[in-house]
């Protein structure tokens, strides 16, 4: 939790929030109600949100304001869902998204 | 039925809104982010009066006028079309679908990406995310960071992080190719950055901004400018270095700098390392304007408005009926602005509704625009003048060419 900004000389104490547990990849964590579901998850250092369709490479929050839609997860089952624009609740469930089998590839490797 | 819908809670969106409840229109209010304010929400800076503008404080004083005046709010949706159907606009979002006879598009700006090496690590953010992560959430984005890009956008975030503790290791330049070009470039990168001159204590960059006014100035300015950079607030600035690669194994671990000549060319051999944690990428803000596209109102690119503009008049009018637009999404400038000009589609809209003798306040409030863009504390682009003067033109030569056709 040493990423969070507590005594900021302008903006003061952040508001007091109640704590809430959720999972993340099966492992337990914390943080605050109705904050959004990326920022909780940067306050326990979790950067790499989930893994490219095609690539497998890592990706994480980039714009922080629901327009680049890299930082999507799955929570409580639905896929596809932006960490940026969602309150995190009590025992919100949240998994990565990995990578995909992907046959597109192969005309692409035979026609180079 | 006097109702109106208004996509975007920032600056624009909240006034227009507030401005069309005043006069007694039903407001619907739909925004995709958890709270309303927008982008204002992330603004901390000190004003030259020694008040400090915050965001936060301003985006809840409008929201808390909104409901209190009966305007309804849809946070957490997402419009995702929007199309017209005998005479009424239909907004479909991932709620429901809402009708209505005006429609207000204040979705402000996004921020452009600076594809560099590297750029989808994890930790990798826009100067934006780390903002609102700053200032909204509360959560630094990583302990010590690095900014590539120099402008007005990311000179500002540089102290607001600051400010939360975070540690900058410099702002530094893109490596020059065929999508940086412009933001790669020292002289031009300098031209814009002495724009926000005033806003830096340091005595070498305010000294700076009177002394190179002219080109031959910004020449002898960029060939001088310390190699180590100059500092403001505190934060190295490096009009001579380029950020070459972001590294890294499955999340950032640090940059590759290189130094660079006043063209933008790297020096060879001259790459060291810096490690961070995150880094922000600043490549400028530009219109979001895609809804207002689905509808079929024509587009220009105005350079000094940051990108593709809808067109529209003083009265913030589009030439589709019942569409309006205000805010980032009809150029790049402050939350002031912004706010001035959904003033105007405000009463416009109430206009448009059938109300008389709004004349008066509406030719004031067009002015209150000129008047607050002319004492506008952070100016994004220079000659903003002038690209509003454009599409003021490009706005008459669209009805007089439809004139002729008619």
């Amino acid at each position: 939790m040493k990423l969070r900004v507590t005594n900021h000389p302008i903006l003061g104490n952040p508001e007091k929030k109640k704590a809430v547990t959720f999972t993340f990849n099966d492992k337990q964590y914390t943080g605050y109600e109705d904050e959004s579901l990326a920022a909780a998850l940067l306050a326990n250092e979790i950067r790499t949100l989930r893994h490219h369709e095609e690539s497998g490479s890592p990706r994480g929050i980039y714009c922080n304001i629901g327009h680049c839609f890299e930082c999507r997860v799955s929570i409580n089952g639905k896929q596809g869902v932006r960490a940026c624009l969602t309150p995190l609740k009590e025992n919100m469930i949240v998994e990565s998204h990995g990578k995909l089998p992907t046959p597109v590839r192969d005309w692409r490797s035979s026609d180079e | 039925m006097n109702n109106v819908i208004i996509i975007g809670s920032g600056p624009a969106g909240l006034t227009a809104a507030i401005t069309c409840a005043q006069k007694g229109l039903e407001v619907y209010v739909i925004d995709e982010y958890m709270k309303p304010g927008g982008r204002l929400l992330g603004q901390l800076y000190e004003q030259p009066d020694g008040t400090w503008w915050n965001g936060i404080n301003e985006s809840n004083k409008l929201f808390q006028q909104a409901v209190d005046l009966g305007i309804q709010f849809y946070l957490e949706t997402a419009v995702f079309n929007i199309e017209k159907k005998d005479n009424r606009w239909k907004v479909y979002t991932d709620k429901e679908t809402f009708q209505t006879t005006n429609l207000l598009l204040a979705t402000g700006a996004a921020e452009a990406p600076v594809p560099i090496p590297g750029w989808t690590l994890p930790g990798v953010m826009s100067v934006g995310a780390a903002q609102v992560m700053t200032n909204v959430h509360r959560v630094k984005p990583g302990n010590r960071g690095i900014i590539i890009g120099i402008n007005v956008l990311s000179s500002a975030i540089a102290m607001e992080l600051k400010l939360a503790g975070v540690d900058i290791a410099c702002l530094a330049l893109p490596k020059n190719n065929q999508i940086t070009h412009e933001s790669a470039h020292p002289k031009k990168v300098l031209d814009s950055l002495l724009h926000v001159a005033h806003m830096a204590p340091s005595s070498f960059v305010k000294l700076g901004s009177k002394l190179m006014k002219n080109n031959f100035m910004k020449e002898l300015g960029v060939t001088f400018f310390p190699r180590n950079g100059v500092k403001m607030w505190d934060i190295p600035i490096q009009l001579k270095k380029a950020v070459i690669e972001i590294y890294g194994e499955q999340e950032v671990a640090g940059v590759t700098i290189a130094s660079i000549s006043s063209k933008g060319e790297v020096i060879e051999g001259s790459e060291e390392n810096i490690a961070v944690d995150f880094v922000c990428i600043a490549g400028g803000l530009y219109p979001l304007g895609e809804l207002a596209a689905l509808t079929g109102c024509p587009f220009h690119y105005i350079e000094e408005l940051g990108g593709y503009v809808p067109l529209h008049n003083e009265q913030m009018e589009t030439p589709v009926e019942g569409l309006f637009v205000a805010g980032n999404i009809t150029g790049i400038e402050g939350a002031k602005v912004a706010a001035a000009q959904g003033r105007v589609a405000g009463l416009s809209i109430a206009e448009r509704t059938g109300q008389h003798q709004l004349e008066e306040e509406l030719k004031d409030a067009i002015k209150q625009v000129a008047d607050t863009r002319k004492n506008a504390y952070i100016q994004f682009h220079p000659e903003v003048e002038s690209g509003r003067r454009t599409v003021q033109m490009e706005w008459e030569e669209y009805w007089s060419k439809r004139e002729q056709i008619i």
